[in-house]
């Protein structure tokens, strides 16, 4: 059987296998609570599928991510209960604001390497949490605040799609991560995203060739903290309700584990780690006072037989696996 | 995928850079998004394990590990030793209590999440839970649109104001310790009066309704100050609140260590004017690490605290008493309010299924609502549809410390 020509392209070929994942999970969800999991799952492999291109891409580290994703929830929960923003146009404001932050912070942040970059990027994190923390007047102080929920209920009624409100969310997340896994694969083998991967192996020899290291570096983390703003907007949305803890350390740190369990240079990667860890908790229930135990079991095993994370480790073992059998 | 996987000449060639290995990816990627998809896969199974139907399902999602263990842990534990106690004794009308509990590590969006799964796959009749105020708003807004009754066992005032139909709590509120602290303040003659709270949402929602409250009880604030719920020194605060210009008496505002740095400092910068406690710190852990500095601290907190040292006509004595010794027995722990606070939402809920004589979530809420006189650990609980909280400020007790131990002040 021949290959399409469309899906000689791998970028095509991860697409499709997302869409189709996508579309054929729900096939397996015996109730809501599952599409919500999916949607969750989604979100999340947004807000990764972004680190990718900081961390995978360009090679730069990044604990402060969730402070992005804070401003994206916060954008929709304070600019439309204070200021009446429609929710269409508080997902562009986040996105403008924690943009505009990282290519501002960014310059001299990124100045920095490896575990100053890492602390001072940790530093940026803490801060914003602090500020959504204090400036309680605005942001509801450290119990969160409720925001507006889409009247999806109403829309899929009055277009006459015989979906439920969870099953809606779960489409639309999937949809938003389908493109911005299209936008992160297309940026890859753009001359933007090549100039990414040639400043990751050694700036020195990025900048000979004529790259714009600074400019280059704070492209990637603007994007990257768009993918973390959008995907927290989409999640006050979803939630209805917004807390600090969203911009907080701890979530930074579970979405650089993601990165680097599913494997810090795929896209393909991040949406695994992302899946991995939000479904293994949900599952992982079972064993009650053991759950963390088996969690962090789990994850320890996952890196030390997949060292470079789970996607580029299993392609590893399958490429070696096709040599030996090629030549017996 | 098997077209993909059909092309091995190029998944070789490029099989040394696995960075760039796009094809040889793609190729896998079929097997690693079916991991993914088995996860999820994984999960429908292990949960669609369901008890009999005939079991009545109560749900609770509590932070029993995290920050907020110290509230989370003692609920599940209490909760645990109630149903075992229930179905022992032959279950409600014969039919068995089962309890579905998740621990949501006190993060709302995980409380939301396992809210989402009682609701929709566990098909609970009710559930318990929320040890922090946050993790209960964010779950709120679900068991409003399923309706299906939820009892909580945070502290802040907003749970309960606005009423919301399906949503009660059993703790008292923090404006009921700002009421009570002031009634005792004035009938000292305190009039003056330096506020200093913790900026975790206890210490913040409690400050902010002692302030809201103050004017009504004749109280005048002249300092008010804030500390980080981290912080390990609170005297540059402190020293603030003693340059307070007619300084009478302090009132802390917070929970964990927070409060007990704040009592120790109190004494180290020289400050003479008593010094008041929220309900937060009522575990004995406040007075070891508070030590010496503890002595004459006031605060209002639940008679659990003191069960032994009620007189024996008080009607609450024999609850509290019974709870704290089922509790120490059962777990060889000593008994905390917070348990209490999950001890009352669960006989709360089981007297309501009694009465309501049906698992219909519609009916036990309406019998939840119904509940009169119920004696419990935090007082005495009568439920109207304008109160989901049903306590009032009588309900605390001021106690005082005294040889390092908490004692009733008549």
């Amino acid at each position: 059987m021949r290959v399409p020509s469309w899906l000689a392209d791998p970028r095509a070929r991860v697409l499709v296998l997302l869409a189709v994942l996508i579309a054929l999970a729900p096939l397996l969800f015996p109730s809501g609570y599952y599409y919500r999991v999916g949607t969750l799952v989604f979100l999340n492999a947004l807000t990764v599928t972004g680190l990718v291109i900081l961390t995978g891409y360009a090679g730069q580290v990044s604990l402060g991510h969730a402070g992005f994703f804070g401003i994206g929830a916060y954008a929709c929960a304070v600019g439309t209960s204070h200021f009446g923003l429609a929710p269409g146009l508080c997902v562009a404001l986040g996105a403008g604001l924690a943009g505009g932050l990282a290519l501002a912070v960014g310059r001299p942040i990124l100045r920095l390497k490896s575990h100053y970059l890492a602390v001072a990027t940790l530093g940026l994190g803490i801060l914003i949490a602090m500020v959504l923390t204090n400036e309680g007047q605005w942001t509801g102080g450290p119990d969160g605040m409720s925001a507006p929920t889409l009247p999806l209920r109403a829309w899929l009624r009055a277009w006459g799609v015989p979906l439920s409100p969870a099953q809606a969310w779960y489409a639309l997340s999937g949809l938003v991560l389908l493109a911005g896994a299209w936008m992160a694969l297309s940026l890859r083998e753009s001359a933007s995203g090549r100039a990414l991967r040639a400043l990751h192996d050694s700036e020195v020899a990025a900048r000979v060739i004529g790259i714009d290291v600074a400019r280059a570096k704070g492209r990637a983390f603007a994007i990257s903290a768009v993918y973390a703003s959008v995907a927290g907007s989409l999640m006050a949305l979803f939630n209805g309700f917004v807390n600090p803890a969203m911009a907080g350390f701890m979530h930074s740190i579970e979405l650089v584990t993601m990165v680097v369990l599913g494997g810090a240079g795929s896209v393909l990667g991040g949406v695994v780690g992302a899946t991995v860890l939000t479904v293994l908790p949900q599952t992982l229930t079972v064993f009650q006072e053991y759950e963390m135990t088996m969690l962090g079991l789990i994850m320890m095993v996952m890196m030390i037989f997949l060292r470079q994370g789970v996607v580029p480790g299993l392609v590893g073992a399958w490429t070696a696996w096709r040599g030996r059998r090629a030549r017996p | 995928m098997t077209t993909i996987a059909s092309r091995p000449s190029r998944a070789r060639r490029r099989a040394g850079a696995v960075r760039t290995g796009f094809a040889g990816l793609a190729g896998f990627a079929g097997l690693a998004g079916l991991a993914g998809l088995a996860g999820l896969a994984g999960l429908a199974g292990l949960t669609l394990a369901q008890p009999a139907r005939a079991d009545i399902l109560i749900g609770a999602t509590l932070a029993e590990t995290g920050p907020a263990a110290f509230l989370g842990e003692p609920e599940a534990r209490t909760l645990d030793m109630l149903v075992a106690e229930t179905n022992a004794a032959g279950g409600i009308r014969g039919e068995k209590v089962k309890l579905i509990r998740y621990d949501d590590s006190g993060n709302p969006d995980k409380a939301r999440t396992f809210a989402t799964r009682l609701i929709d796959d566990d098909q609970v009749v009710a559930v318990i839970g929320g040890s922090t105020t946050g993790s209960t708003m964010a779950v709120v807004p679900l068991f409003e649109q399923a309706g299906i009754p939820f009892v909580s066992l945070a502290g802040a005032v907003v749970i309960i104001d606005p009423v919301k139909t399906w949503v009660f709590k059993t703790p008292h509120t923090d404006r009921m310790a700002c009421e009570k602290i002031f009634t005792d303040m004035r009938a000292r003659g305190f009039t003056k009066v330096g506020v200093i709270a913790g900026t975790d949402g206890f210490g913040k929602s409690m400050q902010e309704q002692c302030l809201a409250v103050a004017g009504a009880h004749g109280i005048e604030i002249v300092g008010n100050e804030t500390y980080g719920p981290q912080d390990s020194d609170m005297t540059p605060q402190l020293t603030n609140l003693k340059n307070a210009p007619g300084l009478q008496a302090v009132l802390n505002a917070g929970m964990g260590q927070g409060p007990a740095i704040v009592t120790r400092n109190f004494r180290q910068v020289g400050l003479e004017v008593p010094l008041y406690q929220s309900h937060g710190v009522a575990s004995k852990s406040f007075i070891e690490l508070a030590g010496p500095a503890a002595e004459g601290v006031r605060l209002p907190a639940a008679a659990l605290l003191v069960a032994e040292k009620l007189p024996d006509d008080d009607p609450q004595k024999p609850v509290v008493l019974g709870y704290k010794t089922a509790y120490e027995t059962a777990t060889g722990q000593p008994v905390s309010t917070f348990g209490g606070h999950a001890f009352d939402a669960y006989k709360l809920l089981i007297a309501a299924i009694e009465r309501a004589g049906s698992t219909d979530p519609a009916r036990i809420r309406d019998a939840l609502e119904q509940t009169r006189d119920f004696m419990g650990t935090a007082g005495r609980v009568t439920f109207t549809p304008a109160d989901h909280m049903g306590l009032d400020e009588t309900a605390f007790r001021l106690l005082e410390i005294k040889d390092g131990d908490w004692t009733l002040v008549q």
